[in-house]
Order: C-alpha cells, then structure tokens, then sequence
C-alpha cells in the first residue's frame, strides 16, 4: 500500500526526463499508468466479504508518527473514485492540453496531487494525514494557476490557498488537542475513546477546529468563494480536483471523525446546518452564473452541501444515502466537466449566453450532458443514479431523531422544506445548463470557433462516467454490499442493511421529488422573468467582496502599522529600545523589591574628588548647551581628563594611564576631523522632542544611578579578587596585578581586543580610501 | 563617596543619552564617548573604592583594591577608543558624500 501510495510522486520524478526524452508522444501516456495501476490494485479488495486492513511503516517513531494506512470502507471508496477519476482525466487531458503546453509541468502537479489524495484517505495516523492534506493544498495551488500568465488565475489559485491552509492549519490544532488528549496519533485509536473525548473540557475546540478544516476544503458556506474561481485552471484539474476529488477530502475527514463526534448534538447542528446552508445557497446562486464551469462550480458546492448535511444527520439512512451520493456525484460531476470542457475546446467559449444549439452539430456531447444533469437534477427515472441518492436524502430528511436541544429541534423540523427548496433550485440550474447549451437557437456567429464534434479519445472518458451512472442507475444492488455498505459502516459504526430501489410506493419522498420536478420545471421554463431576484438577493452583498475587502484591509493595515513604527529615523528607533528597557527594568526593581540602600560600607567623601565629580558633571551638561564645535570637543576632552584623574584618586595607575593617552589621541582625532566635520547647528528641535529627549535621558541616568546605588548595597558574596592578588606574583610572575590578569590570566580579552584595534584601523583605512565614482556600483 | 559616583555616573548617562538622541552626526558620537565614560566610571564604582594600596605587589601591604575591574575597564577604554575612531571617520565619510549629517535626512531610499 506504501507503494501505491507513492507511486504517482515516484512516476513525479521521472515525469521530465520522459517528456524530454520522447517528445514526439504525448506525455499524459506514460502518466496514465500509475493511476490505472493503482486501480486495478485496488479493485482486488472489493467484495462482500471485505475486511479492514491495516498496514504501518515507520517515519517517526520516537514521535509515534508513521505512515500507518488503514484500508476501511470508506477509504477504499474513495481511494477508487481517486484513481478511477484519475485514470480518466489522465486520459482526458491527452486530448484535452496541447503537445506546446508545459506538459511536463502539468503532469508532475497532478501526479503529486494524486499521492497526496491517496494519502489523505489511507492515513490512520493524524499528522501524516495533516502532511498530506496540505500537500493537497499545495498542489492544487499550483493546477490552479498553471497558466500563471493570466491574471485571474493566479489570482484564483491565490485565494483557493488562502482559504484551505488557513482551514488546514486550524485542523492541525484540532489534531494537536485531540491527540494531547487520548495519548495516540492513530484515528482507529481515538475512536476507541471516545468517551474521554466527549467528556473532556477542549471537545468544543477539537470540533470547531476539526470541522472548519473539512467546511474550507469541502467548499462549504461561506468558504465556498475559493471554487468558483479555482475554475480558471484547465478542465481536467477541475473535473478531478474540484468536483471528484479534493473537494471531497472535507467530506471524507467529516466521515472519518463522525464515529468520534456524532454522539454530540452541536455536530448534528453544524454539520447538517452548514450543510443544508451550502446546499441552497450553492444551486440557487448557480442559476445566476453564466459561465458553464461557473455552473457547475456552484452546483459543486451545493452538492457537496448536501453530503454533508446529509453525514451530518447521523442517521443510518443518511450516512447510506451520503456514500451513495459521493460515489454518483463524482460520476455524474466528472462527465459534465468534461463536457463543459469539450464545447469550450470545440467552440471557443464556456459563455452559455453566446452558446446554444449545439445538439445537432455536437450529438454526441449532448447526450452525455443530457444524462449527468438529469442524473444531477434527480429526474425520477429508473437509469439515472442521481435519482436514487436524492430520494434517499429526502427519506433521511424526513426520519431525524428528535433531540433535545432546542437548536438542534428547530433545525429538524425546518430541514425537510429546506432539502426541497434546495433541490427545486439544483433542477433549475440544470434544466438551465442542458437546454441553455444544447437546445434553443444557434448563435454559430458569436462564437469564436466553428463548433463540431470532439475527437472520440476526448469523448471516451466521459462516455466511460455516463455509463457509469447509467449502471448504477439500473444495478444499483450491485454496488450495495461490495462496495457502499461497507464504506457506510465504517462511517456508521455498525453493519448497515439497506436496499437501493427505484419505487418505494407512495411515501412523502416520492412527493417530494415530484413536488421539486413540477416546481422546478416551471421555474426553469419562466426563468427571465424571475431572474430579478438576484438584484436583491444577493444583490450587492457579495462574499467575493468580503474576501477581496480583508485581505486589501489586512495589506493596508499592516503596510499602515508597519509604516508607522518604522519611519526610518534613528531618533525613533533609540527612543523604542531605551523606553522599553526603562519600562522592564523600572518594573522589575518595582515588582521584586529590587532597590536597596546600606550607607555601612561607603568609602569617606573628600573635597578634591567633590570638585573633580563636579566638574566632570558641569562639562558633560555643557555639552548639551554648546553650539560651538571646537568647544564642545574641549569640554568633552574635560569630561575624560576629569575620569583620569578620578582613576588616579582611586589607586588605578594604569587605568590613568591609559585613560589619558586615549583621551589625548581622541581629542586629538576629533580635532582632526573636526576640520572637515560640518558646523553644529542650533537645534531646531520642537518642544515635543525636546520633552521626550529629556524625559528618557534623566530616565535612564536615574535608572543607571538607581542599579548602581542597589548594587553596591547588595553584596551577596566576596570578591574573587583575592585569588589574582595572592596567586599574581608565585603563578603570573609579576607584581602589576592588573598587567598580569590583562596578557597572563584573562589573556584571551586582551587578544581580542587587539583584535577590534586592528579591524578598526582597517575599517578606518578602508572608507579613506577605498570609494566608487559617483553613480558606479 | 560610592554613591556620589553613582549620581556622577548617572550624570554622564543621562547627557551621553541626550546627545544620542540629537539629529546631528557630531553629537551623537559625543554622545557615545560620555556613556562610555559613563560606563567605565560604573565598573570602578561597582568594585568599591579605595579599599587599600595601587594593586602593584609589595611586601609592606596587604590590602589592595579590587584589581579585576580595572583589568576589565582597561579592555573597555580601548575598545570604545576603537569604535569611536571608527565612528568619527564614518561621519566624515557619510556627510561627504550624502552632503548632510541631519540623522532625519540619511532614512534610505524608498526603493532600498
């Protein structure tokens, strides 16, 4: 299973060398191998007598991660609805994409979103399903503006991003708390616990993590916004990822977690009420569009509103009905894609105002149209597998366990109208779809090409999707315990036993369908003169809009903030970093009482040192007030004489020294410079600035004065000094104690600082003279 | 006397930080020299003053001042002499060719 797995990325690699290689074939033959392989593979396991298998490769293990794949129902559901749509769409696509496309581009995407697929349905352990998740993501992002010259796609493939990883990364969260809570990564592990995990106090965060990761995936109101414009990348990627596959990991992890959440009520209302939500919302804003792929991205999502609602019921004819349907959508979906994408390859536009007719020159197509939007809307015809997942759904809508809270009652009551005004619209926009490309008058002068039919290898996968749902249509029994009643059980927990058939006598659900046929055909045949609906509902209000107006205001609030901070001056940047020292360290002395005072060991006050400190003090204010360049040179050489002579006073000869040299050379270096250094100026500082300077300088002199005073009064332990004293002339070799910590005891500083001398002297050298011309580089 | 240096010391923060925060290049490596004047004065204060004799050995004494911060403000004078060379030769050159030393006018340009 690792190597069905990775086969796709393995084949990711070879995939350039390939099309290098042979560049006469088209690439998509050797592509379409991996995906058929896997099939067949796959295929071998179903049967009545399916059992889970589970198999584990280490990756991990001291984290307790590791490619654990587990084989139930469900993923193998969706594991051949991965490589079968694959297959197809592989084959697709040779059509389909030009030899003078990045072929070799396209074909690595799509093989690594493949893998990735592969790995998000047979992962048991969490975080490997997160890895694969968001390999997902990234692969999509990357179909999605494959042709990244054009403007809307890269725009498109932006949002999709945007949208799934920030649902991507909550869902990590979710996994985070739930495996900090039951003490294992592996999913089959969880649901063993579910006790604990309901019980515990983060059950409301897990959940509302967990499912807004699957309600961005799954396109589920309001994230629907990302699908709609991931429509601008080529058909293929959108029959596969958008309608078969991707879209459908949201549904699958909801599946996956319901044995741990269905117990909950708030799962029952959020799911089922986000769901229903969706699915209205979805089919009545495609109506609305006019581009065929925007019909059939809307009508996506409503149908993915509806899975979900219906996995969201809980109930065991609603998680039936929830696998039927995933199964017949991706049937029924992938055949239109394909066909929205033939008459766009054929006629050169996907405009349905422009397009009409087409019947009599693409019959073909029309026919396979015909079938899936029939099958879409569910016309209650008995070789149509739509049909048989929308009666289910309504049966389910109508038998809701009644539950206690009084959300979750409203909901029950209201959701069979709902399911019913929803789908009267999913009949609108199909009649709409079918009639609106296929029938009525020919508008051949509007289109850009001459429309005629496809070439048959286009035509194949979607006659292979059509027959598809016709099989299902007529032997719905045959898929039933093979294959559906076990990927219902591993959702459900326990055997479900239920018949698919085509007449259920006259019971509400029969009603209802043909209350959505007759109120659908009406609406659909008068539709102008309704259509004006939409100017108030949803009118201006757009969540287009709403996306397009955060993620503006988040640029320009952060270019705003960040502008405000960073201006630039030196001046500011100073003042940020002294306030903030001031602040932690005046409220650190506050907080731990840090300030002390002890006069007992201060050594005795003598005139002359008086004199010098207030000297020294006078010079360095003066500094302040002169405006005179060579003056304040002077004073600062005062300041620094003042400092040797004070080292002088308190027994530090070399320090004198060395001070007085130093200070000899610097004011002498300043002189040099100063020559050549402009004019101080008078400040032309505002009171503002002035204020804040003197508030922060007297600040951290205090500050300065304060941690001085304190320490001097806290002496926790001696001085070390005593060992360098005793030790200086028997060890070092010398009576000059400080000489011999300086080159024998703490050598190391000296060397370094020789060092910097150095470093700054070649510096110096090198701005002298080392200097472009004007304007070189 | 420890803590009239530390109000000294104090002193010479308190205008070294005033001077760093001035527009012109010349007094803000003024600036720099009074902190680290300021700086150094600190460490002495920090090893308490004249507790004994010069800490050059000599039989006829034993008490001595604490001779480790002096090694420690010896390695610091130097290093701030460096630094404030290479800070004075930095400001020629950056008002030669920017034609200013106003900290307020050398912001980069936009494009930077």
């Amino acid at each position: 299973m690792l190597f069905a797995v990775f086969l796709p990325a393995l084949l990711a690699i070879f995939i350039p060398y390939f099309s290098k290689w042979k560049e006469k074939i088209h690439t998509g033959y050797f592509v379409l191998l991996a995906p058929l392989a896997i099939f067949i593979y796959f295929v071998s396991f179903v049967g009545n007598d399916f059992e889970p298998v589970s198999q584990n490769y280490e990756w991990i293990p001291s984290l307790n991660i590791g490619f654990d794949f587990y084989l139930d129902g469900l993923s193998l559901l969706f594991v051949l609805l991965i490589s079968g749509i694959g297959s197809l769409v592989a084959f697709y696509s040779i059509f389909y994409l030009h030899t003078s496309e990045r072929l070799d581009q396209f074909y690595v995407y799509l093989l690594l979103f493949m893998t990735a697929m592969f790995g998000v349905v047979l992962s048991d352990n969490v975080f490997v399903l997160y890895s694969f998740w968001e390999l997902t993501s990234i692969s999509s992002f990357l179909l999605i503006g494959y042709w990244n010259y054009k403007e809307r796609s890269r725009y498109g493939a932006l949002k999709s991003m945007l949208i799934t990883v920030f649902g991507g990364l909550s869902m990590l969260g979710g996994f985070i708390l739930l495996s900090i809570i039951t003490e294992t990564t592996s999913i089959q592990e969880m649901i063993g616990q579910v006790d604990i995990i309901l019980g515990h106090d983060y059950f409301g965060l897990i959940l509302g993590f967990i499912l807004l990761g699957a309600f961005t995936k799954s396109a589920q109101f309001p994230f629907h916004i990302w699908l709609p414009d991931a429509m601008e990348a080529p058909t293929p990627v959108s029959a596969y990822l958008h309608s078969a596959t991707m879209v459908k990991a949201g549904i699958f992890l909801v599946a996956r977690f319901t044995p741990i959440f269905s117990e909950s009520e708030w799962f029952f209302v959020f799911v089922s009420g986000i769901g229903i939500l969706t699915l209205i919302w979805g089919s009545y804003m495609a109506v609305r569009q006019t581009d065929l792929k925007g019909i059939l991205a809307f009508s996506t999502i409503s149908q993915l509103g509806m899975i979900m609602a219906m996995l969201g019921f809980g109930t065991s004819t609603a998680i039936f009905a929830a696998v039927f349907h995933i199964l017949n959508h991706a049937t029924f979906k992938g055949s239109l894609f394909m066909v929205a994408g033939i008459v766009d390859h054929e006629s050169g536009t996907r405009d349905i105002r422009k397009l009409g007719g087409l019947a009599t020159l693409m019959p073909i197509s029309a026919t396979l149209a015909f079938f899936g939007t029939f099958s879409m809307a569910g016309v209650p015809l008995p070789f149509l597998n739509g049909f048989y997942s929308k009666e289910m759904f309504f049966d389910a809508s109508i038998k809701l366990e009644s539950s206690s809270l009084m959300i979750a009652e409203l909901l029950r009551t209201a959701i069979p109208y709902l399911a019913v005004f929803g789908s009267i619209f999913t009949f609108v926009y199909s009649m709409y779809l079918v009639f609106g490309t296929f029938m009525g008058q020919k508008k051949l002068d509007q289109l850009p090409k001459k429309p005629h039919e496809a070439p048959i290898g286009m035509l194949i996968p979607p006659i292979i999707l059509v027959v598809g749902v016709i099989i299902i249509g007529i032997l719905p029994e045959a898929f039933n315990s093979s294959l559906i009643a076990h990927a219902a059980e591993s959702i459900y927990g326990q055997p479900i036993e239920k018949h698919i058939q085509y007449w259920h006598g006259l019971k509400a659900p029969l009603f209802m369908s043909l209350a959505v046929v007759v109120i659908g055909a009406l609406l659909a045949f008068a539709r102008k003169s309704w259509s004006g609906i939409y100017s108030f509902l949803p009118g201006k209000l757009s969540f287009n809009k709403a996306y397009d107006f955060i993620v503006d205001q988040l640029e320009k609030t952060s270019a705003k903030i960040t502008n405000s901070y960073m201006n630039g001056s030196l001046r500011r940047y100073m003042i940020y970093i002294l306030t903030a020292i001031l602040i932690c360290t005046f409220t650190f002395i506050g907080l731990t009482g840090g300030f002390n005072w002890d006069a007992s060991n201060l050594s005795e006050i003598t005139i002359h040192e008086v004199l010098i400190a207030l000297a020294m003090a006078t010079a360095a204010i003066a500094t302040i007030f002169t405006n005179n360049k060579i003056g304040s040179i002077l004073i600062l050489g005062v300041v620094g004489y003042g400092l040797a002579l004070l080292f002088v006073i308190y027994r530090a000869p070399d320090l004198a020294l060395t001070q007085l040299v130093v200070e000899t050379i610097t004011v002498a270096l300043f002189l040099l410079c100063f020559y050549h250094l402009p004019n101080l100026r008078e400040r032309t500082d505002s009171i503002v600035e002035k204020s804040t300077n003197i508030i922060i300088s007297v600040g951290f002199g205090l500050l300065m004065t304060v941690v001085a005073i304190s320490a001097h009064s806290t002496k926790l332990f001696e001085t070390i000094s005593g060992y360098f004293i005793e030790t200086s002339h028997d060890i070092g070799g010398g009576d000059n104690v400080v000489n011999v910590i300086l080159v024998d005891m703490r050598g190391l500083d000296t060397m370094f600082e020789i060092v910097v001398l150095g470093i700054a002297a070649l510096a110096i050298y090198g701005m002298i003279k080392l200097r472009n011309k004007k304007g070189a580089k | 006397m420890e803590i009239i240096m530390s109000i000294l010391a104090g002193v010479l923060f308190t205008t070294g930080v005033y001077n760093l925060l001035q527009k012109q290049l010349l007094r803000i490596i003024i600036g720099t020299a009074l902190i680290s004047h300021g700086a150094h004065l600190f460490i002495l204060t920090m090893g308490e003053l004249k507790r004994g004799a010069p800490p050059i050995l000599d039989y006829s004494i034993d008490q001595y001042t604490d001779p480790l911060p002096q090694a420690l403000i010896l390695t610091s004078i130097v290093i701030s002499f460096g630094v404030t060379s290479l800070l004075l030769v930095l400001a020629y050159r950056a008002s030669k060719e920017n034609g200013t030393d106003n900290m307020d006018k050398l912001r980069g340009n936009e494009n930077d």
